[in-house]
């Protein structure tokens, strides 16, 4: 049953992009680790933590696409998944600082000591273990993905009124994470990592390590969101994008398949989320700005919604002209965001991936019918020959 | 209500609905019996979409009985449980899956479990490619299998809905309008088809066209501003002096 599933979710396309990423996994890091810094094909730590951070970006916009591209959900809360996985993760990383803090208190982070706090909250047990984090990461937005997901779909709130929500669900979430008494550290967030499993996190062998997690952590979510959408449930969710009440009549339970994915990509978000915490070394409530949101909406149109590849190279795309822009010309990032969303939608609705898949089956397609007229020829030719 | 005659597949009685005080249903009784083809007939707003609305849930009626195969209560029920309990639709302006292709577009209508695990790990079995192949020969529609269903003309997107009717394996079918746009030649092979459909189901079409309602040669009800004008043979029905008044020439 697993293993058919997995079959099916392998085509080219994806079998192309889970090696390349492989590949860079074991790749970046043995050029970061092993070649001397005065190497030509040497490469630097930060650009190792900066691709990192753009692979978790990718892994963000793929899980958007899922719900938006297949599902037809247009959710402009995705980074609050994102945001709650990274806080899990930064949970995790200031219970290793220990005593090492400013205050050197063993039980209690910085920021509860200077509040003046005796005791650790409840909700901060279990953090000081790496598997319960772990499980957080996934559950937490799953979780919360869950209970919004089954209000909302059961009460069939569709299209731009679901947006809406979503919007006011980040923002509810920002203006929550602000609050010192939530006891996240507030304006501040977590930030002052250590380590992260025994190892120094500014370490270069941790960062290459991080970079590799978030490579594999990418390919692992390709392929599953891959099986995902080849799979009948992924035939039914593009029906439901396109025909919903008709989908309906057909007899599925459109709001549980609604409420899978969503919950699905959540998951996929807060692992994003927590791969990201540890390579920027913060996490505060700035993540879950509505803003953020709506910049995973923009990386997955330019990169193309409703293919698996698009959010990806688009989310490498617009991050990396980011870098680049905000360095040369940090006053205009945002005109040039608000652009090329702009021109995305008016020339390349289909997004980079969508137009050039588009242009090769139109040219498969041509050829297949130039073949065919060749064939046709052939065979009205023939009977005259005999003549 | 322990009386409700057992044998009929689906019984309406008394059911009125109003919209922002419209009353587009109003009393309306009808019954169907099992592997009947049933045809119905009336004007504009004389409540035959409303009708069909309610029997598969998209509407609740304000007061009235609904039931289904003598004791189902479909009045309680969503659009997908009853689906699921063996009543196809299929609608006026013929919707397919655009983006998919003609046998996906089948695939999905196949009467086989639905729920999001089932269709996550759905592998599709010798039998049911044997009847997606059956289907899409009676629908005429095997050349076409791989093609996106957006591709198909006006009458053959109206025979996939059909086909993906027939694959949902209903008891009771509701046909909407079943030839408009068609073709002379197309609505003669529609009318050959339903009733082939109707040996083994029940069926209930709408239509305005009479000379399809003629070919069917079925009983007929007709419907007017939200109740039964009058019911019974097409010759009946056409001579009732209430019919011609409200429908067919003043």
């Amino acid at each position: 049953m697993i293993t058919s599933f997995l079959v099916k979710s392998l085509d080219r396309t994806i079998i192309t992009a889970v090696a390349i990423l492989l590949g860079l996994a074991a790749l970046v890091p043995a050029l970061n680790l092993m070649t001397a810094p005065d190497h030509p094909l040497h490469v630097p730590t930060y650009l190792v933590s900066l691709f990192g951070k753009y692979l978790t970006y990718a892994l963000l916009a793929l899980a958007l696409d899922l719900v938006w591209g297949f599902c037809g959900i247009l959710s402009l809360g995705h980074a609050a998944f994102f945001a709650l996985g990274g806080y899990a993760m930064g949970m995790y990383l200031m219970r290793q600082i220990g005593a090492r803090g400013s205050y050197g208190n063993p039980l209690l982070p910085d920021f509860m000591v200077f509040l003046n706090w005796k005791e650790l909250p409840w909700f901060w047990y279990g953090f000081d273990m790496f598997w319960f984090a772990a499980l957080m990461v996934v559950l937490v937005p799953g979780l919360i993905a869950f209970v919004f997901g089954w209000f909302a779909f059961r009460s069939r709130v569709n299209g731009v009124y679901l947006s809406i929500i979503t919007q006011a669900m980040t923002y509810a979430l920002l203006l929550a994470f602000f609050r010192n008494d939530m006891g996240f550290g507030g304006n501040n967030g977590l930030t002052d990592f250590k380590d992260i499993l025994g190892f120094n996190i500014q370490a270069d062998g941790t960062r290459a390590a991080l970079f590799a997690a978030s490579a594999l952590a990418l390919a692992v979510s390709l392929v599953i969101t891959s099986g995902i959408v080849r799979s009948k449930f992924g035939k039914v969710l593009v029906a439901l994008r396109d025909a919903e009440s008709r989908t309906r009549f057909l007899g599925y339970r459109v709001e549980h398949m609604k409420l899978f994915a969503f919950t699905v990509s959540a998951m996929m978000a807060g692992v994003a989320g927590a791969l990201y915490v540890p390579q920027v070394g913060i996490i505060n409530p700035g993540e879950f700005d509505p803003g953020n949101s709506i910049e995973v909406v923009i990386w997955t149109a330019v990169g193309g919604r409703g293919t698996l590849i698009g959010p990806i190279i688009g989310a490498v795309l617009v991050n990396g002209g980011k870098s680049i822009f905000t360095a040369a010309f940090p006053e205009f990032w945002l005109f040039a965001l608000g652009g090329l969303f702009v021109l995305v939608t008016l020339f390349l609705p289909k997004g980079v991936v969508g137009t050039l898949q588009q242009h090769l089956a139109r040219r498969r397609a041509n050829r297949e019918a130039a073949r065919k007229n060749g064939e046709a020829e052939f065979a009205a030719a023939e009977p005259m020959a005999a003549e | 209500m322990t009386e409700k005659k057992p044998r009929s597949l689906l019984y309406l009685d008394g059911v009125s609905v109003s919209f922002d005080g419209f009353k587009a249903l109003n009393s309306l009784s009808f019954v169907v019996e099992p592997g009947e083809l049933r045809a119905i007939i009336g004007p504009n707003g004389a409540g035959k979409t409303t009708m069909m609305d309610i029997i598969t849930g998209k509407t609740r009626p304000d007061e009235g009985d609904v039931f289904f195969k003598g004791d189902i209560d479909l009045t309680k029920k969503d659009e997908a449980e009853i689906a699921q309990l063996g009543i196809g639709r299929k609608f006026q302006k013929p919707t397919v899956f655009e983006s998919h292709t003609v046998w996906d577009n089948l695939e999905l209508a196949l009467n086989r479990s639905r729920g999001v695990f089932a269709t996550l790990f759905y592998r599709l079995t010798r039998e049911d490619k044997a009847r997606i192949e059956e289907i899409l020969s009676t629908v005429r529609l095997t050349a076409r299998r791989d093609d996106f269903a957006a591709d198909l003309s006006h009458g053959q997107k109206q025979w996939l809905e059909i086909g993906m009717l027939l694959a949902q394996e209903p008891e009771l079918l509701l046909v909407d309008e079943p030839v408009a746009g068609m073709t002379d030649a197309e609505t003669a092979e529609t009318a050959v088809l339903l009733k082939e459909i109707a040996k083994t189901r029940s069926v209930v079409v709408v239509e305005h066209d009479m000379g399809f309602i003629r070919d069917l040669g079925v009983k007929v009800t007709c419907l007017a501003e939200g109740s039964v004008l009058a019911e019974g043979s097409i010759d009946f029905v056409s001579n009732d002096a209430k019919v011609i008044e409200n429908y067919l020439g003043r």
